[in-house]
């Protein structure tokens, strides 16, 4: 299969069919336009000069030869030439210098935003929070395992769909505000001409200009450990209306889950819940058997923390470990129900058969009251 | 010059009897010959060059189609991680310190290197160093996964394969600065009488100008990973923001290793190149003075244009046009060693031995990865191609392509002056045109993979991405494949090549030609008078002793 694909690669080398996949992908920014223009210029520029250099080397290779009987000459020195060769390659240089400045400063000009949203990069998903807007959600990759360990199939967007996408409105200035949580990420949408590392303990502001409405993909480009291949970024650009809506509805949607912090919960609808939560944020080291990967993640199934050790469980999550900075804290992304849910989850899955049930205000408790 | 003459004459005098060359494992392990002690480093890179090799090849059958097969993706980072730092430390720069140390003394009548214990120790630090990398992948949480960078914070979040990588570095630190000290002693001190400066060989003032690079920034890099250290064991804060420290200081600090370092795998390969060139073309090598200072100007520009490496990490606008115009000019004198090498080409009597393959083969594709470079230098365009294949390509091409290809166009170029014997013509000729067409098919669908938008570093990806880097893993697998060719062709005529002439290339002129082949066990124990040329050219040779 792949075999035949590298030969048809190989036999049918035709631009048109390559032409997808060789060059940037369609612009959709103005900025995007611009750097896509700008390397065009410079392939052709470096192409020519490729061209032209080797051109004469070749030459000097079919006719300067020993087998051809030329005889060597024994010039080895040119002061003008080397003058010439040192000022004309200078002057190239400063004819990419001019285009590639201004676009420069063009990209950094992120003042005049109408909209504002912080983006924090977490091992590994992203997190978006529309600041003057009061909706945040976090954007997980929503390729299901199953796929990646090659047991189904695997759909268009393989790799580069999520949950949630970041929804822009179009034809307006958003301003990203980029942090992250733990290591460095790097927010890259290559359609939107956008890619700025995300960096824990310092905010980076980037902007870009949608002007079509539709959904553009990208991914994580700053390795971030073990899933940083498994981190998409999908941004859904819709028309101003279509936009507006979708916020109300996000709003509206926001206040209806918003969890009874007194309600005592069944076993089963937390099992129900903790599930969701630990295929979310725990699968990746964990696994969805609870078995860890030995030597670098611990397992969960029958271990002496999700068996019998509560307080230390509970502690764990909320504020990650001492001993391995892998296992981050909890406390800070989830909320008090969904860390319930999972502890209650960790200690009642696979062969754990504790009947803990852990509640939202134990959470609160070991917060230490504060939510 | 007398007074070095006059020093080694007693010397020379006393050791007389010993001269007899030592045998079995001692003659290694305690080894202070200049040419054993190249021997046994180019042994080492050779070996790290096949575990590094292997290692690449793990990280090509994995991204061979989409889907995860072999390894699961903290493994997949072990490889690429310990692929870049093996070959970068393991591979070319003993490749070139060996080089360095079986030649230097040859081409300028030394009697050795000037430190020829710890020319020793500096060999013999390496191969713990290498263990260390080794073992850390049995290590509990396996070898460190940051990528060869090692950027941090997420190298303080590694297991303890972080802390021997920590520890490997630093003794191949050690280890390069010692060879660096001696190769800078011994250019500055040994040259034979004649040998001037302005006159030395092209390999001499690159392996020169290299060792001081190297001096001044492997202390750079030992102290960054040692921050790491101190970060991850000893309660600092330099690169944990919720400390008061700064990650992205860790990254000006490592590129200010980290440039310099491309132009310590460059510049020797650019020495080696400008040998072969005149040679095979008859014909001296064209504008030798503009050639030093153009090399020494690379030098110098490269520690002013580390944050290239770094545009997306969101510096003010007027830092990204300095960097990027420091960077830029970098291909002025760059393009200037091209044209230089054109010029020597240019109405000379070519031939094509297997060294000027890979010569020639050098020249045009290090230039494709400096074109890739100057597109890359573009702060503008650098924020769509940053940390994608692109970036894979262009360095590929710049060290395989480059620092590789220069190391197997010298072996073969030497080999017959270090081992009196020739290789197979016909084996070396297939090794080139076999490891050029490979080549390019494993890295030159790489710069497409980049621009469509595929990340380095990830394990898995979409399939939009399939066709092309199932070329690229099957052009490795050849790639690979081809080496053992070079291998047993080497192996074979070490025993059982043509014996060679003492000056097998017509055009050689340099001082290692002018001596028996295979080099004596002790060359220039008495330094010899010369009358020199550019380039270290030999008009005439008087007196020099050999055992």
């Amino acid at each position: 299969m792949a075999c035949r694909r590298v030969l048809l690669l190989l036999t049918c080398w035709s631009p048109a069919v390559l032409a997808a996949n060789v060059n940037l992908p369609p612009p959709v920014t103005g900025i995007a336009q611009d750097i896509y223009d700008l390397h065009m210029l410079l392939l052709y520029i470096t192409g020519g000069i490729f061209v032209l250099v080797f051109g004469v080397m070749f030459w000097a290779i079919l006719r300067h030869r020993k087998s051809a009987g030329h005889q060597a000459k024994h010039f080895h020195e040119n002061t003008t030439v080397e003058i010439i060769w040192t000022l004309i390659p200078l002057l190239i240089l400063v004819a990419m210098a001019w285009p590639a400045t201004r676009l420069i400063l063009q990209q950094k000009s992120s003042a005049g935003a109408e909209l504002t949203i912080k983006v924090t990069g977490y091992q590994w998903k992203w997190h978006y929070d529309y600041l003057d807007d009061g909706v945040a959600f976090m954007s997980h990759l929503a390729t299901p395992q199953s796929a990646i360990h090659q047991v189904a199939a695997r759909g268009e967007h393989y790799l580069l769909e999520v949950d949630q996408p970041l929804v822009v409105p179009t034809g307006t200035k958003v301003r990203l505000l980029l942090t992250a949580n733990d290591v460095i990420h790097a927010w890259w949408v290559p359609q939107l001409g956008v890619k700025q590392d995300a960096i824990p303990g310092f905010v980076r502001d980037v902007w870009f200009k949608v002007d079509r409405p539709g959904t553009y993909r990208g991914q994580c480009a700053e390795l971030c450990g073990k899933d940083h291949g498994f981190m998409p970024i999908v941004v859904e650009a819709k028309a101003q209306a279509d936009y507006a809506r979708w916020l109300a509805a996000r709003k509206q949607a926001a206040a209806a889950n918003l969890d009874d912090p007194a309600k005592q919960w069944p076993l089963a609808e937390l099992m129900a819940r903790g599930e969701k939560v630990y295929t979310q944020n725990c699968v990746a080291c964990h696994q969805a058997n609870g078995k860890g990967i030995p030597g670098a993640f611990p397992a969960l199934d029958g271990s002496a923390m999700a068996t019998k050790d509560k307080p230390g469980h509970i502690d764990i999550v909320l504020n990650g470990s001492k001993k391995n900075a892998a296992m981050a804290a909890w406390g800070k992304q989830l909320s008090d129900t969904d860390i319930a849910a999972v502890i209650t989850y960790e200690r009642n899955a696979w062969g754990n058969h504790t009947g803990d049930v852990v509640q939202p205000k134990d959470i609160k408790a070991a917060r230490g009251g504060k939510a | 010059m007398t007074a070095i003459d006059s020093a080694l004459q007693p010397a020379h005098d006393t050791a007389h009897g010993h001269h007899a060359k030592p045998s079995g494992i001692t003659r290694w392990l305690f080894a202070t010959n200049h040419k054993d002690i190249g021997s046994l480093y180019l042994w080492f890179a050779f070996s790290m060059f096949i575990f590094g090799g292997v290692l690449a090849l793990c990280i090509r059958a994995e991204l061979f189609r989409p889907g995860l097969q072999f390894w699961q993706p903290e493994l997949f980072n072990q490889f690429t991680t310990l692929h870049g730092l093996i070959m970068v430390f393991g591979a070319i720069m003993p490749a070139f310190t060996g080089l360095a140390n079986w030649m230097l003394p040859l081409m300028i009548g030394a009697p050795d290197m000037a430190f020829a214990r710890m020319n020793n120790w500096s060999f013999w630090l390496l191969p713990p160093a290498a263990l260390l990398l080794l073992i850390s992948f049995a290590v509990p949480g396996g070898a460190a996964a940051a990528g060869w960078t090692l950027y941090a914070p997420l190298s303080t979040q590694m297991g303890m394969g972080m802390d021997l990588t920590i520890f490997a570095i630093h003794i191949m630190g050690v280890s390069s600065i010692m060879g660096s000290i001696n190769i800078i002693v011994t250019i500055l001190n040994l040259r034979a009488p004649g040998m001037t400066m302005m006159k030395m060989p092209m390999f001499a003032w690159a392996s020169l100008i290299t060792a001081y690079l190297i001096i001044a920034v492997m202390p750079v890099l030992a102290g960054v990973v040692t921050m790491v250290l101190t970060d991850r064991h000893f309660g600092t804060h330099f690169f944990n923001a919720a400390g008061g420290g700064d990650p992205v200081l860790y990254q000006h600090i490592f590129w200010f290793f980290g440039h310099p370092e491309v132009y310590i795998m460059a510049l020797p390969a650019f020495g080696i190149v400008s040998h072969i060139i005149p040679t095979f073309s008859r014909k001296p090598l064209f504008g030798y003075t503009s050639m030093v200072y153009a090399t020494s100007s690379i030098a110098i520009l490269s520690f002013m244009v580390w944050a290239h490496h770094m545009f997306t990490t969101g510096m003010p606008a007027t830092a990204q046009l300095f960097f990027m115009y420091a960077t830029m000019l970098i291909a002025v004198p760059t393009g200037v060693k091209v044209f230089n090498w054109i010029g020597t080409m240019w109405q000379g009597s070519m031939s094509f031995e297997t060294p000027m393959l890979f010569a020639i083969g050098f020249i045009c594709l290090f230039t494709v990865g400096g074109l890739s470079g100057v597109t890359l230098s573009i702060a503008a365009i650098d924020i769509q191609l940053q940390d994608t294949y692109y970036v894979v390509a262009h360095f590929h091409y710049v060290l395989v392509a480059g620092a590789l290809f220069s190391l197997f166009a010298a072996v073969y170029y030497w080999f017959p002056k270090m081992t009196g014997r020739m290789y197979s013509e016909f084996w070396g000729k297939f090794h080139f045109w076999w490891s050029l067409l490979w080549f390019n098919v494993t890295f030159f669908p790489m710069h497409f993979l980049g621009l469509a938008g595929m990340p380095r570093r990830i394990p898995d990806y979409n399939m939009q991405f399939t066709d092309f880097n199932t070329m690229a893993s099957v052009g490795a697998f050849c790639f690979g494949l081809g080496q053992l060719i070079f291998f047993a062709n080497m192996l074979h005529s070490l025993r059982h090549g043509r014996p060679a002439a003492a000056k097998p290339w017509e055009g050689a002129d340099t001082l290692e030609w002018q001596i028996a082949t295979p080099a004596p066990y002790h060359s220039f124990v008495e330094a010899p008078d010369l009358e020199v040329g550019e380039n270290g050219r030999i008009d005439a040779m008087h007196g020099g002793k050999h055992h």
